[in-house]
Order: structure tokens, then sequence, then C-alpha cells
């Protein structure tokens, strides 16, 4: 697998998870630029977490505008995975690739803790690396990762299987615990959990690894 | 920014009745906690200011229209309102 890590002007976790990549992967993980209009030839393209254009008027919404985004859709229509993490998957439903919308925590505050989550659809590229578990443990760290969609769509989601982790004890208030979801074809993730950092046993854990190398395995 | 001469504009941004709105509920709470009684729902939205070279109001409002749903405004959640001062 090829992949490619996109930085916006406040990730934080784009270099976390090009090592992650390339942990998985042996292959060297191209970076890209916001603003670059080119996406490099790849099978995966990494939208990472942090605090794009300082989360102003709504978190992603300015990123979502970057000039590399239309690559990126352009990318996903041609099949290509998308991985959007925290920030990334709120760029992503911005971006229009993912549907709803991530509002504030119900609770108010910043969450930043270890959770557990359900892995509600095990039969997907990136999910393959779960094959053996229903249950994986990995990082939040967010104020905005409360998922909100109409009803209809909710319904949508969760027909076609496209709910793919749901947190066991919802931190944020996420509608029907959903934590990540595809998008209708099965190729654009958006997570608000951070695999990339349970990457590494130093890290407290290595969860987040086996969706990289599940991912890896998938799609050669 | 530059200076600009032309129209001034408000957009009023507000989440869609449903979409829970925990920054007004916090409010709420406050206010009855500083002994405002009678105090409902509060809902928190935001007001963009902007500056425009347009003159002519009907174009000035589209532009502001495109404005809104391009970025300023995510339709998943939000309703706007435009008026020019």
């Amino acid at each position: 697998m090829r992949a490619a890590v996109i930085t916006f002007p406040g990730s934080n976790c784009d270099r976390d998870l090009a090592v992650a990549l390339e942990a998985a992967t042996g292959r060297s993980v191209r970076r890209v630029w916001h603003a670059d209009t080119e996406l490099p030839d790849v099978d995966l393209v990494g939208v990472p977490g942090g605090f794009s254009f300082g989360d102003y008027l709504r978190c992603g919404a300015i990123s979502a505008r970057s000039p590399v985004m239309d690559e990126v859709r352009r990318h996903a229509d041609r099949g290509g995975y998308v991985l959007g993490i925290c920030n990334g998957f709120q760029i992503l439903t911005e971006a229009g690739l993912l549907p709803g919308a991530l509002v504030m925590n119900a609770g108010l505050k910043f969450v930043c803790r270890t959770v557990e989550l359900e892995v509600a659809n095990g039969n997907t590229p990136f999910t393959a690396g779960y094959a053996a578990t229903g249950s994986v443990r990995l990082p939040v760290a967010h104020h905005e990762g409360n998922y909100v969609a109409d009803g209809d769509t909710l319904d949508r989601l969760e027909g076609e299987g496209r709910v793919i982790f749901r947190y066991r004890d919802n931190p944020n208030g996420a509608a029907r615990d959903i934590a990540g979801i595809t998008n209708e074809r099965g190729n654009v993730l958006g997570m608000m959990p951070h695999p990339e950092r349970a990457a590494d046993p130093r890290l407290g854990g290595t969860d987040g690894m086996k969706l990289f190398q599940g991912l890896a395995a998938a799609l050669g | 920014m530059s200076e600009v001469q032309g129209t001034r504009a408000r957009i009023h941004i507000r989440l869609k009745p449903g979409v829970l709105d925990p920054q007004g509920t916090a409010i709420a709470r406050a206010l009855s906690g500083l002994g405002f009684d009678g105090v409902g729902d509060v809902r928190q939205g935001k007001l963009i200011e902007i500056a425009l070279a347009e003159t002519d109001p009907e174009k000035a409002k589209a532009e502001l229209e495109a404005m809104c749903s391009r970025l300023l405004a995510n339709p998943v959640i939000e309703t706007y309102t435009i008026s020019l001062d």
C-alpha cells in the first residue's frame, strides 16, 4: 500500500500518522501540503488530526476548501481510499465526503482519554486487522467530536453497515454512539479516535497499528 | 485586509432547531445561577460582519449567499440570515 498524508496549517498528528503508516507498510509515505494541487499516485490518503486553521469558523471548514481537497475528492471518486482522523474526520464531513457533522461535545469539555470501541463492522478493509476482535482501545482527544446527522441519515448509515466504530462509553454525546463512519462506497473512513496514537507499545497500545496493518494487507 | 468602501453586511448564523447547543445550555444555567428567573431555552449563534466592495445591494446579497453556501454556514447543522446595513 502506498500512502500520502496531507498537512494543513495547524495539523499536529500528520507526522505520527506518517510514521505509523511507514511502520505498517514498510514504505515511505508521501507528505502533501494543503495548498498542493496534485496528489501522488497512492492507494490511501490520510487526513490527519490537529487544529487546522485554528478551528476558526467551524472545525475543518476552512481546510475542507483547501486546494488539495479537490484532488482528495477525485481520488475518492476513483475508488482510492481516504482515512480522516479527528480533525480529519471534521474536514471530510465539511468537504461533503462524509455525511453529517461534528459539533461540540455534549459535556462541553475537551475529552482526552483512552476509550473502548466496538468494531461495528469488521468486514471492511479499514477493519481487516480486527477480524479476531470485536473491541479495541484507542485514545480520543477532541472538543468537537459529537457526531450529528438527521434521523434518515443515521438509519441509512446503520442499515448499510457504514457505522464502523461505536463508543462503548460515549465520551461526547455522539448520535447512536458513533465514533467512525464510511461513505456509501466504503472507501472513505472518518473517525474521531486516534489509531496513530496507539501504534507503538511505548505509546501504551498497539490497537491502532492493527488498523494500518489490516488496511495495508487488504490493499496490497 | 484592505479598507473597503461599499456595502456592510451582517450574517447571523444559528444552529438548526434540534441540534444540541451545549453552549446555550451552559449560558441558561449560568443565568439561572445569577438569579434571573424565568430563563427558558438559550441558543448561541454567531455574527459575521463583512465589508464588501460591491455597492449594488442585489449583487452584494448574491455574493453573500454564495459565501454562506460555500463556506460560512454548514447546512447540515446551521441556518443563516443575511442583512445589509
